[in-house]
């Protein structure tokens, strides 16, 4: 198995998703599954061949520098469970 | 020991573009919170961004300033952490494949001395929003105008070896920005933001000692005394026996201190992707030579030129040069003054400048006009009025009575250059003071200056100095 239950704890950590204790070993065994196969894959050689940035065969389209975004926040704000002074209001950050 | 301080500086530049740089939101400064923040910007479901074209240019226009290699293929990828500041869960920036990459920058010394600073890389990414920490019944308030604003991150080399390098190196790159017109260079409103990394060696030690990062320096001075205190911190640390911790530290103005920041275990570990939302950034020789078409005489350039075209000596060029618009003033001064390049120099550097300074103003902000002060000072070379007369006449135009040779005019502050009135003072003066005339004639010719300060006041400072040491001269000596 390529990915210890720690790492997938350490994951799970960084990616805020709460993982139920009994499904580690389970989270585990299937990803190191996929890294298996990305095992398989680096093993193939590609000296030569550019690295791909993505699937498609095709670059950034670029759009003029304009301010096209009209002010909607009331609008935004509707979907905020709380809002005040024109600020979102979350649960307390202390840096 | 001897210990050598080894500095590297990360500039956050705010690209002034109109709009974000995944959105068509405004970037202006100073709006009421969320008025400028689309659904992009809020990392709403579904959204996908769209890269500014004027923030590529930008990018590129410094990349050619620094003479930098500038990737025909750059990748913007996700740098993935939360906080509540940013939305989506991820900043999207460029890791692996930066825009821009190695460059230099040449630096200018206390000693006149120059050096040049590599820059390891530039790269664009979006600015995060703002958290308020003041109390909103126990939460934190969030303003997303500013998430979304185009940076361009700029990374030294570790090549600065005293804070005042590092400060020298720091203002070069905010002129460099201003004249490139691609960032307004402000500190203080956070358009330009200083991260430091700061790390000691034993003299002659090739290794790099461990170092630390400082964030939170929002001005120069700043800069110079967080790497100070943080130099002398790490030196005392090694020399008692310990070890420079790899961490990043604040920097506290008022304590005049560096302070660990309580970082989180995984704090660094930001597993960065590439993006799947952006494809690959493609920059063709086309759009790179319209690029440079269009590129202002840059910091370095202008001051040769001054030095060479103006005679200027390379103090006075560097001064005149650090802004673009003190240089375009500069050089109006001195086509209205018809070509006096030295003398233009001296009074927008001290008398114009005394006047800005105590005003708290900008160039753009001057109470005269270039072509108002490059006329006051064809009348000093046409000795129409003294150098001393002229900083009467400034003064009058600092208090907005009009041009010089309109204050001239009013005060009849017209020099006197009619030798027979000038005789005339004279002659008065020296019946009415017999006993110095006679000290001069017994050898005591020191008295000549006195003479002439007292001509002078008799003329009120009208009269040329030159005609009146000479025609005294000619008097006391006849």
């Amino acid at each position: 198995m390529s990915l210890s239950t720690d790492e997938v704890r350490k994951i799970a950590r960084l990616a805020r998703l709460a993982v139920d204790e009994e499904e580690v070993t389970t989270y585990a065994r299937e990803l190191s599954s996929i890294l298996d196969l990305v095992d398989r894959m680096n093993a193939v050689d590609t000296a030569g061949v550019t690295p791909m940035a993505h699937p498609q065969h095709a670059t950034q389209r670029l759009r003029p520098d304009a301010v096209t975004e009209p002010d909607d926040r009331d609008r935004y704000q509707r979907n905020a469970p709380a809002v005040e002074r024109g600020l979102y209001l979350v649960p307390r950050v202390v840096e | 020991m001897q210990w050598e301080t080894v500095i590297g500086l990360e500039v956050h530049a705010q690209l002034a573009t109109n709009s974000k740089i995944f959105s068509g939101a405004s970037t202006a400064f100073g709006s009421e919170p969320n008025t400028q923040a689309c659904p992009i910007d809020l990392g709403m479901p579904g959204v996908l961004p769209v890269l500014n074209q004027g923030a590529v240019e930008m990018a590129v226009r410094f990349g050619l300033a620094i003479d930098a290699d500038i990737a025909g293929q750059s990748v913007f990828a996700r740098k993935n952490y939360f906080y509540p500041d940013l939305p989506k869960g991820y900043q999207i920036s460029q890791y692996e494949l930066p825009v821009i990459g190695q460059g230099q920058l040449v630096i200018e010394l206390d000693d006149g001395a120059t050096k040049t600073v590599g820059i390891t890389r530039a790269h664009l990414e979006e600015d995060a929003g703002k958290s308020l920490h003041e109390d909103f019944h126990g939460m934190t308030g969030v303003d997303l105008n500013r998430a979304g604003t185009p940076l361009l991150e700029i990374v030294s080399e570790p090549d600065m070896r005293s804070p005042r390098e590092a400060v020298a190196y720091a203002k070069k790159l905010r002129t460099v920005v201003r004249y490139l017109g691609i960032c307004d260079g402000n500190m203080q409103e956070g358009s330009l933001r200083v991260d430091v990394n700061v790390s000691v060696r034993p003299a002659g030690q090739a290794a790099f000692g461990t170092r630390a990062e400082i964030k939170n320096v929002n001005s120069f001075r700043f800069l110079e005394k967080a790497i100070e205190f943080e130099v002398e911190r790490q030196r005392e640390i090694i020399e008692d026996g310990g070890t420079v911790e790899q961490e990043t530290r604040l920097y506290d103005p008022d304590r005049g201190e560096t302070r660990s920041m309580r970082t989180k275990e995984e704090a660094n570990d930001y597993r960065y992707f590439p993006d799947p939302d952006l494809l690959p950034l493609e920059v063709d020789t086309s759009f790179i030579e319209r690029v440079r078409a269009g590129l202002p005489e840059l910091p370095d350039d202008k001051k040769a030129r001054f030095v060479s075209d103006y005679g200027l000596p390379a103090y006075d060029a560097g001064v005149l040069t650090a802004a673009r618009e003190l240089a375009d003033y500069y050089e109006a001064v001195v086509t209205a003054a018809g070509g006096e390049a030295k003398l233009a120099a001296n009074w927008v550097m001290s008398e114009l400048g005394g006047v800005l300074n105590e005003r708290g103003l900008d160039i753009t902000e001057s109470p005269v006009a270039a072509e108002d002060l490059g006329g006051l000072i064809r009348r000093i070379e046409d000795q129409t009025i003294s150098g001393k007369i002229a900083k009467e006449v400034f003064a009058a135009m600092v208090a907005g009575e009009g041009s010089a040779d309109a204050i001239i005019e009013a005060r009849g502050l017209k020099q006197i250059t009619d030798t027979s009135a000038i005789e005339a003072m004279i002659d008065e003066v020296l019946a009415n003071n017999p006993g110095q005339v006679e000290q001069y004639r017994n050898g005591k010719t020191k008295v000549l200056g006195w003479f002439v300060g007292q001509v002078m006041k008799a003329s009120r400072g009208k009269a040329n100095p030159d005609q009146v040491n000479q025609l005294l001269r000619d008097r006391l000596d006849g």
